[in-house]
């Protein structure tokens, strides 16, 4: 199985270069099948649904979406492997902006759009630091400059990950994406497999379940910052 | 190399490549805090945890950094990649018959592209930004010079080798034209910031109809002085050697000077258009009929010759256009022709 995670925040087009990739591979002759990672609700699954692009959604609803996904990875590549994909291609959200679902040799590829921002890529964290391939989308609609601006900042952040430019609604660009991905090498199991990067501590009362604030009912991992400083 | 960076201060390090702070912003690396440390002391001095909070290690914080430093001498030597001619040779139609020609576009040339919607005018516009290798649905291949790209060629683009202009184009930064200019400026690497800056400005002024200040902000200006910032800005500062157009004719700016200012600057140029006086500024023009190249037309003398008149009465349609807007009365009494 050939498995590839992608991530990016909200709206960001994850999902329409995800469905023209996989369009761009079936015409190969390749089958192709999806996971959706995401909190509370996802429609996406009409989405795929309409490409007839086989989707299986995962809502993490009260836990972390990130420990989610690892949790829950394995068990979505044996379904591709029952299924005979050729292919399985992860979709998450980065909700928190610090994780990554992105795992050690498993192609990784970040989605991030021209409309968020110059500033954006800087806040971004190692989603965006750490992939392999960074896919940029709602280039046709904002200037060259802005285009050329947007990619220099993405270097900053990640001079080593490659930069692909995709066009959502027509699928311009999906191409290259396609060919990329075609590229990548297998993977049987993902026990053993590391992250590339670690997950946030996630223990203190707050996880299970405690709503009232308070000193008192602080318990577990926490950090406090001194908002008014020395001045 | 490697080794002699590492033993650099900071201090030197910025002195040496002023931009790098670019890069230590992205691990929120204040150089003027750390100036006296040496970079491969920023582990220690930083600790492990920091460069974890920032989405990262010290290791791949070093990696990245040399990373970093050969993309910005790519892009301070490369004006894109430069091409002098690109040749689309034949692929199919939809019904699947083949194109019966290949087509030359030159450097400091002009191609239209006519048809009508949905004929595949984007779909060739697509096999050339993506150098189509008879691996797209066309099965059309792109010769750069005369030769086929390898994969690692076509990949390694990543769009700097394409430039875009079309009417669905809006600036979405919230700066103004001369702090947006300077930014572009710099991510470029250009040497003489406030020169190209105050060039690109004052092209973009002579081809829009409308005079606007440095200090406009970009999200204020109105459509044609959009688009004769984006054009001038494509045509000077952009590395791409190639850039395509789509529908640029009711934009408000002088559209024969902004081809020819493409042009001039060594571009590669393909307009998407069904504007008359487009297309016969264009030096040929590319018919797309059932999604195939049908047909190349070489704009002739005859048509050549009519420019002068058409662009008389391009001219005054966009005066009558521009008395409706401001409320006078049309004048027509020069309209008989």
């Amino acid at each position: 199985m050939r498995l590839v995670t992608v991530a990016g925040p909200p709206s960001s087009g994850k999902t329409s270069v995800i469905v023209k990739t996989i369009e761009e591979l079936r015409n190969k002759g390749f089958k192709v099948g999806v996971v959706k990672f995401d909190c509370l609700s996802a429609q996406d699954e009409e989405v795929y649904s309409a490409y007839s692009i086989q989707v299986r959604t995962g809502l993490s609803g009260g836990l972390c979406p990130d420990h989610f996904f690892v949790s829950n990875i394995e068990e979505a590549l044996s379904w591709a492997k029952e299924k005979q994909f050729d292919f399985l291609i992860t979709e998450s959200a980065g909700l928190c902006n610090r994780c990554s679902p992105h795992i050690k040799d498993i192609l990784a590829i970040c989605v991030i759009d021209n409309l968020s921002g110059v500033n954006t890529p800087k806040k971004i964290g190692p989603m965006l630091k750490l992939a392999d391939i960074v896919v940029i989308t709602k280039g046709d609609i904002v200037s060259q400059a802005e285009r050329e601006v947007f990619a220099y900042r993405v270097r900053q952040v990640n001079p080593g990950g490659m930069i692909v430019h995709i066009n959502g609604v027509t699928g311009q660009g999906s191409f290259y994406l396609a060919k990329i991905v075609e590229q990548c090498s297998s993977v049987e199991t993902l026990q053993g497999e590391t992250l590339r990067f670690t997950m946030p501590g996630a223990l203190c009362s707050y996880c299970l379940g405690e709503r009232k604030i308070g000193d008192d009912r602080q318990i577990g991992v926490s950090k406090l910052v001194n908002f008014r400083g020395e001045d | 190399m490697r080794t002699d960076m590492l033993h650099k201060t900071i201090n030197e390090l910025m002195e040496m490549m002023p931009w790098i702070e670019d890069y230590f912003s992205s691990f929120s690396i204040d150089p003027e805090k750390l100036g006296d440390s040496k970079l491969e002391e920023l582990g220690t001095i930083l600790g492990e945890n920091y460069f974890e909070e920032n989405g990262g290690s010290y290791n791949t914080f070093i990696d990245g950094f040399f990373l970093f430093i050969e993309q910005v001498r790519a892009l301070q030597q490369d004006s894109g990649f430069t091409v002098n001619s690109l040749k689309v040779l034949p692929g199919k139609n939809k019904n699947g018959e083949k194109e019966t020609f290949s087509v030359e576009l030159k450097k400091g040339e002009v191609t239209a592209i006519v048809g009508p919607t949905g004929s595949g005018k984007s779909r060739l516009l697509a096999d050339i930004e993506s150098l189509a290798q008879e691996d797209t649905p066309t099965g059309r291949r792109i010769l750069i010079d005369g030769r086929s790209p390898g994969d690692e060629e076509r990949f390694s683009t990543e769009g700097r080798f394409i430039a875009q202009l079309s009417q669905n184009m809006n600036f979405v930064m919230d700066l103004s034209v001369e702090d947006f200019l300077t930014l572009h400026a710099e991510s470029r690497m250009v040497d003489e910031v406030s020169h190209i800056v105050r060039k690109i400005y004052d092209t973009a002024n002579i081809l829009a109809g409308e005079p606007f200040s440095m200090e406009t902000p970009v999200t204020e200006l109105s459509g044609g002085q959009s688009r004769a910032l984006m054009i001038a800005d494509t045509a000077l500062l952009s590395p791409a050697s190639v850039v395509l157009i789509d529908e640029i004719e009711n934009a408000g700016v002088d559209k024969v000077k902004s081809l020819e200012l493409l042009v001039s600057n060594n571009k590669i140029v393909l307009i998407s258009t069904h504007d008359p006086l487009l297309a016969l500024s264009a030096d040929q023009r590319i018919v797309i009929k059932n999604g195939g190249i049908s047909k190349l037309l070489k704009t002739t003398d005859d048509e050549k010759t009519h420019l002068e008149s058409l662009e008389k009465i391009d001219r005054k349609i966009t005066l009558m256009r521009d008395q409706l807007r401001t409320g006078e009365e049309i004048d027509l009494s020069d309209l008989v022709m």
